[in-house]
């Protein structure tokens, strides 16, 4: 056990984090707002809507998360249109590549558990909302959207620590995040075990803030 | 559709063999895992608080690492704790181990710990009357696990086992990071070839995708006939 090295690298991986946390929180962000836009598309009754929602959330959950991002990576800068167009700015950049493929994936996964906590949802509820005279649209924002939040709070918690464990992957896009780092004083030092103690410890240390997290909206928005 | 021949022209026999090789890969770690969580499995649900301790251990940290981490880990770390082992025993050459093995191994690992919860979630959802029916009858503990508890287990488990043969044929992927030449792999290296990696990616996604769904389907033939025998 080297105990030099574990302590010079810890504050090398822990600014690392900042790079994983920052992913994270955006795509989470992002993956949420096109979740439930996939979940309400899911539950239209035009056919090809609710086909189109499938069959996104079928070939991002089928697919491993690697190939959506060398897909978005490298596969995009192939095309020479984009290469001219205004989106390049941002598909240029190995940071927000990452990003569309973990918000595209995570959103893929959270509109399943939107939708199945949709679907929970009793009837009478939305029966005893319509009996009271308010509108379908303040039925589905004030009464709907909230109790299926709540529903699939224990669900999207296993989504976060997924999520978090898929910024991994940015690394193999050169970015330089935890286990990116952590991969680099591997291969230079040749000691993987006192480096996976570190990284796997701050890793851990994330799913348990997470946990407690949900465990805290859980009980805030309980009824 | 030239670039997908079989033969020198294409890389369509590659690729078929790159797919082989993910499969193969897939179902070794898939056993692996049951190894592991046949291991485990008894620790987490033990009277002894110690044994909790380490197979809570096993699974939290498996679940909460990402995976990549763990490949990481292994490969650069599995030859030497291997010569380490071996020159115990008087051996000092340079061993190097299998990029198959050693992928298998990893992966292997992290789906164990997802199968050893769905074991502990099926064995705690049996019925407490089948553990007292048992030991009333006079079984000993080993016969009453194999023939009353085991079978009933599986039936329980086989829903959620499917889910974890999904994780573990997706993260089959993520050891392309090796070098063992399975579909990302074989991808990269004709993307690297043919400059234009948008179309290899696409196609090892859509194999991806034929890879889940044939074994939905096929896991879904399976739970039908199994399930009706109870």
């Amino acid at each position: 056990m080297d105990i030099d090295l574990i302590i010079n690298s810890f504050p090398k991986l822990l600014t690392a984090s900042l790079i994983t946390l920052k992913l994270l929180l955006v795509s989470l962000i992002i993956g949420v707002f096109l979740g439930l836009f996939f979940a309400i598309l899911r539950m239209s009754k035009n056919i090809f809507v609710k086909q189109f929602a499938y069959g996104y959330s079928y070939i991002f959950r089928g697919t491993p998360l690697l190939v959506q991002i060398f897909i978005i990576y490298f596969g995009l800068a192939q095309l020479e249109w984009l290469k001219k167009s205004v989106l390049w700015v941002i598909l240029k950049d190995p940071y927000w590549c990452a990003i569309i493929a973990f918000s595209l994936n995570s959103g893929a996964y959270t509109s399943e558990i939107l939708r199945s906590a949709f679907q929970t949802i009793h009837t009478s509820m939305i029966e005893a909302g319509k009996s009271l005279g308010i509108s379908n649209k303040i039925i589905f924002y004030k009464i709907q959207i909230p109790i299926a939040i709540r529903q699939s709070l224990p669900a999207y918690g296993n989504e976060m620590i997924l999520m978090m464990k898929g910024t991994s992957l940015a690394s193999t896009v050169t970015l330089m995040d935890i286990t990116g780092v952590a991969q680099k004083i591997i291969s230079t030092t040749f000691k993987p075990i006192e480096v996976f103690i570190i990284a796997g410890s701050i890793y851990l240390f994330m799913t348990f803030c997470i946990n407690k997290f949900i465990k805290l909206l859980e009980k805030k928005y309980n009824f | 559709m030239e670039l997908l021949a079989f033969g020198k022209t294409g890389w369509g026999d590659e690729l078929f063999y790159a797919t082989l090789m993910t499969i193969a890969v897939s179902i070794t770690s898939m056993l692996i895992g049951f190894l592991f969580a046949l291991i485990f499995t008894p620790l987490k649900l033990s009277k002894y608080k110690f044994l909790n301790i380490f197979g809570n251990f096993y699974t939290t940290l498996i679940r909460g690492v990402p995976e990549l981490l763990v490949i990481y880990l292994l490969f650069f770390g599995g030859s030497g704790a291997i010569m380490y082992v071996a020159s115990i025993f008087g051996y000092f050459e340079y061993i190097e181990i299998n990029a198959f093995l050693i992928g298998s191994f990893a992966i292997g690992i992290i789906s164990g710990a997802y199968s050893t919860e769905v074991f502990r979630g099926a064995i705690q959802s049996i019925d407490k009357g089948q553990f007292e029916a048992a030991k009333v009858l006079g079984f000993s503990k080993f016969t009453s696990f194999y023939k009353i508890i085991f079978p009933q287990m599986l039936r329980l488990a086989i829903p959620n086992l499917s889910n974890v043969w999904q994780i573990t044929l997706k993260d089959t992927s993520l050891i392309s990071v090796t070098g063992l030449v399975e579909i990302m792999r074989q991808s990269r290296i004709a993307s690297a070839f043919t400059r234009d990696p948008l179309f290899f990616y696409s196609i090892a996604g859509l194999i991806f995708l034929i890879l889940t769904f044939l074994s939905m389907k096929l896991i879904n033939k399976f739970e039908a006939k199994f399930m009706n025998k109870g």
